[in-house]
């Protein structure tokens, strides 16, 4: 076959959010491709910028849908650390176990999306199922299953019962016992062996050029965690050790997720049996003083940076989020180069990529059919531009 | 026969009605059961009728370019020939329309489709469609060696070409499952293969390529292709079960002969709900494979496995025959 062009997105099955490749393909072996991420800009950060510090949380939680608390202990964490704050112990530890609870969800899911692609559905299935309780569990200490609604700059809104903290408790060795199965089969079935083996293969050296973080750098032997290289919130006291893996392909990331869910687990138990006494937020002064903060925090997915510039006000003078799912991009696109065309999927969903989290914007000019792509300045301009009429800032 | 009686079997039972029954039956069946396999609740009973009539009501859209004719004729050619197919599968005792060579002619027919998937796919004029055609007819010359091969078994150990004839041998021997368990094996994942089921739903790979040749299939055309994967599921399920597990045939005769025509009916739903479940659960518990893993599977191992069962059985001929 000559080469030939195939669109993969913005719509397609393989894809949960629009992104778009042209693949160009010999056959079935791909040859080059061009990425383009720029489909659902929604302005946040610049949205960020008009709200105070209690009306933005909401808003940055509404960031990306599975790592919503993520987005928002990231940012409190730095405006405490512009107001030289230090919230109270139990705060950060209902904090570690909601974040732990999120890691193990967005696992789960991870894991289910990464069968679907590869058509082993009924894993896809199972490890939904079994997400389910995870939820429950998040419902059942913070009121919501998807944006919790737990952080605020000071602490966090709702305590933890000990009927609460029992019922968590109860529902931990279940979880275990599936997550063992999952861990058993992800390293013995015979298909999944098959597609993720030697696929998307990233070695260390590459693995740092890229600047990849989270699991995909993790899977290329990275020791990279913010988690213990910057520990933050309760994860100094709980015992758990950074997961790795020498493989480098999709079957490594695999591996690397599901170590991790029995990580996530045991910090979740040692939070739930060591959760101290006391208050579970205090009153945090109204406005930051001048400060310009570099806020890190390990999502689900890798690192995630919020910059915050604040200056002596309610708000934050500028807000920059930097996803996991942005440094990881690069990495996929150099992978895929010379792989399978089936391998596509599973190599773009290796890196879990979350493209809410992550997209900027594309101009698509119907009557003359061609797409641009805005510059930053140009972005800029427009946002300010916008907001000046919208919302009279 | 008479020829009232013949257009009775041709067209109403066991013939043509009783077919498309038996295949939303076993699609049913088949949904039902990979639900309840993956915790989830499955469809009501009449689901894959439901659905069917619901495809007919939809607008059949042709791409721009498309030649209309044979776009649309091509569904129609390929649900044609698996409904013949199974005119000369036995369903009750032997099929009356049974001749020496309708062995052949019926794993002819049963790769109608694929051709047709195929050209389907490639009148499309659309790069997933294109792609899942390709990998449709690659896919074919991969798995239908072994699978034709290990289908000859049965008829070289029986010395007959016609199916009804091996059924009628093996209701005085043992069934072929047990004399040829390799050729047995091999012709379940061959009709697997060919149903492009799990694991080998390369060419309409849902993740990669959208639905391959099913892309752009519309409406009633759309219906009428999902219909003829459910009646080569019934077909090919048949055809081994007539093959490798002496078909409708029971061991044993009844006096009124009625009775024994239905018990042997009886022993043909019990044999194809059986490999109907084998097929399922390997489909629910598999992953997809690649077309060149395939490709490696297929020609290193079930070609010359197949090899292996269709020396053995020549051997054996030459050892007991006179």
């Amino acid at each position: 076959m000559p080469e030939v062009l195939v669109p993969i997105g913005p719509q397609h099955p393989a894809l949960k959010e629009p992104v778009n490749f042209k693949v160009i393909a010999d056959g079935e072996i791909i040859v080059r491709l061009e990425l383009d991420i720029s489909y659902s800009h929604r302005g946040i950060e610049k949205a960020a910028e008009a709200r105070d510090f209690v009306r933005v949380v909401p808003l940055l939680e509404r960031v990306c849908g599975i790592c919503s608390h993520s987005h928002t202990t990231v940012f409190v964490k730095g405006i405490e650390e512009a107001m030289k704050l230090e919230i109270p112990k139990r705060a950060q530890y209902i904090r570690t176990i909601v974040a732990e609870l999120e890691r193990m969800h967005s696992h789960l899911l991870w894991l289910g999306v990464a069968a679907h692609e590869i058509g082993f559905n009924t894993l896809f299935m199972w490890t939904w199922r079994d997400r389910e309780a995870v939820q429950d569990m998040l419902e059942e200490i913070t009121g919501n299953r998807v944006n919790y609604g737990i952080n605020e700059v000071g602490g966090v809104r709702r305590d933890m019962t000990p009927a609460v903290v029992k019922a968590a408790l109860a529902r931990l060795p279940h979880l275990e016992e599936r997550i063992r199965t999952y861990a058993e089969m992800a390293s013995q079935e015979r298909t999944m062996l098959l597609r993720f083996r030697g696929v998307g293969r990233l070695t260390e050296a590459e693995a740092l050029k890229y600047g990849t973080v989270g699991p995909t750098a993790r899977a290329s032997g990275v020791t990279y965690d913010v988690r213990k290289d910057d520990p933050y919130l309760a994860y100094a006291d709980a015992p758990w050790r950074v997961i790795t893996d020498n493989h480098g392909d999709v079957f490594g990331r695999t591996l690397v997720r599901v170590g991790e869910l029995h990580e996530s687990l045991n910090i979740v138990r040692h939070g739930l049996e060591n959760l101290p006494e006391g208050p579970v937020r205090l009153q945090p002064p109204r406005a930051a003083p001048k400060a310009e903060i570099l806020s890190r925090y390990e999502a689900p997915r890798g690192e995630l940076v919020h910059f915050i510039r604040t200056n002596n006000t309610d708000k934050v003078d500028r807000l920059d989020i930097r996803t996991p799912t942005l440094a990881n991009w690069t990495s996929v696109a150099v992978t895929l180069v010379g792989q399978n065309l089936a391998d596509i999927p599973v190599i773009v969903a290796a890196i879990d990529p979350c493209l809410s989290c992550t997209s900027r914007i594309t101009v698509v000019d119907r009557d003359r059919r061609e797409t641009r792509t805005l510059t930053w300045g140009e972005l800029r301009a427009h946002g300010i531009r916008f907001y000046r009429e919208k919302e009279g800032i | 026969m008479e020829p009232w009686l013949l257009l009775l079997y041709v067209l109403v039972f066991p013939g043509f009605l009783f077919l498309l029954g038996y295949a939303f039956l076993l699609q049913f069946a088949d949904r039902k059961i990979s639900a309840r396999m993956q915790a989830r609740v499955g469809p009501p009973f009449l689901q894959p009728f439901a659905d069917f009539i619901k495809l007919l009501g939809k607008e059949v859209i042709t791409p721009s370019g498309v030649d209309r004719q044979a776009f649309g004729a091509a569904p129609l050619l390929a649900f044609a020939a698996v409904m013949t197919a199974f005119l000369y599968v036995p369903v009750l005792g032997g099929s009356p329309l049974a001749f020496q060579g309708d062995l052949v002619l019926v794993l002819y027919l049963l790769t109608l489709p694929t051709i047709v998937l195929f050209l389907v796919g490639w009148l499309s004029r659309n790069v997933f469609a294109t792609l899942g055609g390709v990998r449709a007819v690659t896919q074919m010359f991969i798995y239908e060696v072994p699978f034709f091969l290990v289908l000859l078994g049965p008829a070289i150990a029986a010395g007959s070409w016609s199916i009804s004839e091996i059924v009628l041998w093996q209701a005085s021997n043992p069934w072929f499952v047990v004399l040829q368990p390799l050729g047995f094996v091999i012709a379940l994942i061959g009709l697997q293969a060919k149903l492009e089921r799990t694991p080998f739903d390369i060419p309409e790979a849902e993740t990669e390529i959208v639905a391959g040749p099913w892309t752009e299939l519309t409406g009633r055309r759309l219906a009428l292709m999902h219909l003829t994967m459910d009646v080569s599921l019934v077909v090919g399920s048949a055809l081994i079960a007539a093959l490798f597990l002496g078909g409708p045939v029971s061991p044993w005769t009844f006096e009124p002969a009625w009775l024994s025509a239905a018990l042997g009916f009886g022993l043909f739903l019990l044999k194809t709900f059986g490999i109907l479940v084998v097929l399922t659960t390997v489909k629910m518990a598999m992953g997809r494979v690649r077309i060149d893993q395939l490709n490696d599977f297929g020609w290193k191992y079930l070609a010359s496995l197949a090899m292996v069962q269709v020396l053995v059985v020549l051997l054996m001929n030459g050892w007991w025959s006179p």
